[in-house]
């Protein structure tokens, strides 16, 4: 019976420990979103953080973004010439990298490259007395450090999914009608005539929007509440990259659901 | 001492979770003085600073710093108040993201409309009274453990505050950065007309540059008075601590049971 009681203990614990960490993470958003203006008013402030989660994520974004493009050419050509349909391979390569693809696989490798790199210098400035040192000068440390890095995110992030799409694009045609001899003009007019703007492009961008505020907020709390110590500054990193991870698939799942199915399915 | 005073604490306790660790303090630090708050590591004399700075507020009692009382000011008070005041941390806490030039021109930048060629002067004048006017384009990762903590001294006297906090200012210096730093802040105190709070537990260092000492133990201040009152005190905490002794009120054993008993021997003897 102790046992029981003990593990039932454990639980309740645990999920009042969750769900109080959820209610002041929303109202550490809350004050986020408030003390923005710094952020906007002192944009430099907030280019500095482009630079640093976008500019800099750029190569990592680039290249996966070619090889993803390469590898879906190649298996999407295997799949469609057995239907004799070909040609729709550049339909298949942008619809995926467009709607799926481009926001998901950029979301999660902005969350790896540069989340857990938010998370980090946050959580170090907290250890080493920085955030401190700020507000005893009289300077809120939400809106001169975290709000510039949560909105440099939140507008890197769309640009790197829409970059990643760009270049997978270009790595399927790459494969696709220089390598494997696919036919350039239906590659091209086919995925014209078959991408549409709302529905699949501006879904793409409300996604990657998404994932962008999630990652960034994740990043910026975990680093925010990080313990003060090597070990609480490593555990927030790892926790970033896993909750921005799973955030993505979970919003990615609920955001199609919404976007393709239904009266919004094309 | 019979000066205004820039810190008044009254009958102050303060608890961290329900775990008490002040109790009932008492204590004022004249205007234009160096004052230093003295005892052992955990006594509570950083949380006595951290509540003189608001950035505590005390459980029971009451703290008025600079004339205001920290208990009811809203976030705009708590600001204005702080802008009056410097604080230098444990290790400087300087921003490691920033060249000591932009370290000392921050609050400067943060606070004041100043164009950019005064803030330079203004700058250059701070580090100038902690001679580093030479390292202005350094990072503080490229600076030496006292360089850093001069630099954050700069930081902390940018807008000329009229309260300055040292916490633990001599930790981890060699003896000439030690010597510098503790000149320094007798030095900026009083060409600044300043007020200087300085916790820490280096005696050596302290006792000749302040002019009042409060001495904690376990959350309580057991004693006060000048240095010259300080080292003739008959108070067997401060008389230890001063002299370094490494027995006495405060045992070189932490409280353990018998040591013949924890080693096997006392059913044997």
């Amino acid at each position: 019976m102790n046992a029981i009681a003990s593990a039932l203990a454990r639980l309740g614990a645990a999920v009042t420990a969750g769900v109080w960490r959820l209610g002041y993470a929303t109202r550490f958003f809350g004050y986020l979103l408030l003390h923005s203006g710094t952020a906007f008013r002192r944009f430099h402030l907030t280019m500095r953080e482009i630079y640093f989660a976008g500019v800099l994520s750029l190569i990592i974004i680039l290249v996966s973004g070619l090889f993803v493009g390469m590898v879906l050419a190649l298996q999407g050509y295997e799949t469609l010439q057995r239907y004799g349909s070909s040609e729709a391979l550049g339909i298949l390569v942008a619809l995926s990298l467009v709607r799926e693809l481009g926001p998901v696989v950029a979301g999660l490798l902005f969350a790896s490259r540069a989340g857990s790199a938010i998370t980090a210098e946050i959580g170090l400035m907290k250890a080493t007395e920085q955030l401190s040192a700020m507000e005893m000068m009289a300077v809120d440390p939400v809106a001169r450090v975290v709000a510039p890095r949560f909105w440099g995110g939140v507008i890197s992030m769309p640009l790197l999914a829409a970059l990643f799409s760009a270049m997978g694009i270009f790595g399927g045609y790459l494969v696709g009608v220089v390598l494997i001899g696919v036919d350039e003009g239906a590659f091209w007019s086919q995925m014209q005539a078959a991408v549409d703007v709302r529905n699949d492009i501006l879904n793409g961008v409300i996604k990657s929007v998404v994932f962008g505020v999630a990652v960034t907020l994740i990043a910026v709390f975990e680093g925010y509440d990080a313990p003060p110590t090597a070990e609480g500054v490593s555990g927030a990193t790892t926790r970033t990259v896993v909750t921005s991870s799973l955030a993505i698939l979970a919003l990615d799942f609920v955001l199609t659901a919404l976007m393709f199915t239904g009266g919004n399915a094309k | 001492m019979p000066d205004p005073a820039v810190a008044e604490i009254q009958d102050l306790s303060f608890a961290y979770n329900r775990q008490p660790v002040l109790h009932r303090i008492r204590l004022s630090i004249p205007q234009g003085k160096v004052v230093a708050v003295m005892g052992q590591s955990g006594c509570g004399k950083t949380t006595l600073l951290r509540i003189i700075a608001a950035a505590l507020l005390p459980s029971h009692g009451s703290a008025r710093v600079l004339g205001q009382d920290t208990r009811v000011l809203d976030r705009d008070g708590l600001y204005a108040l702080r802008r009056r005041l410097g604080m230098l941390f444990q290790f400087g806490a300087l921003f490691t993201d920033m060249t000591v030039y932009e370290n000392v021109a921050f609050q400067m930048r943060e606070h004041t409309a100043l164009p950019e060629d005064t803030i330079r002067d203004l700058v250059l004048m701070k580090l100038e009274a902690v001679g580093l006017r030479g390292a202005t384009e350094r990072m503080p990762g490229e600076l030496s453990g006292g360089m850093a903590r001069r630099v954050a001294l700069a930081r902390a006297i940018a807008l000329d505050p009229e309260l300055i906090l040292y916490d633990e200012p001599f930790t981890g210096l060699d003896p000439i950065a030690l010597g510098v730093i503790a000149r320094l802040v007798r030095q900026l105190n009083d060409s600044l007309g300043a007020t200087s709070i300085i916790v820490t537990h280096d005696v050596a260092e302290t006792l000749p540059l302040v002019d009042y000492v409060y001495f904690m133990a376990d959350g309580r201040v057991v004693a006060e008075g000048t240095p010259a009152d300080v080292r003739r005190s008959g108070v067997a905490f401060v008389e230890q601590f001063v002299n370094g002794r490494i027995d006495g009120p405060v045992p070189f054993h932490y409280p353990a049971a018998g040591y013949a008993a924890d080693l096997g021997l006392a059913q044997a003897a």
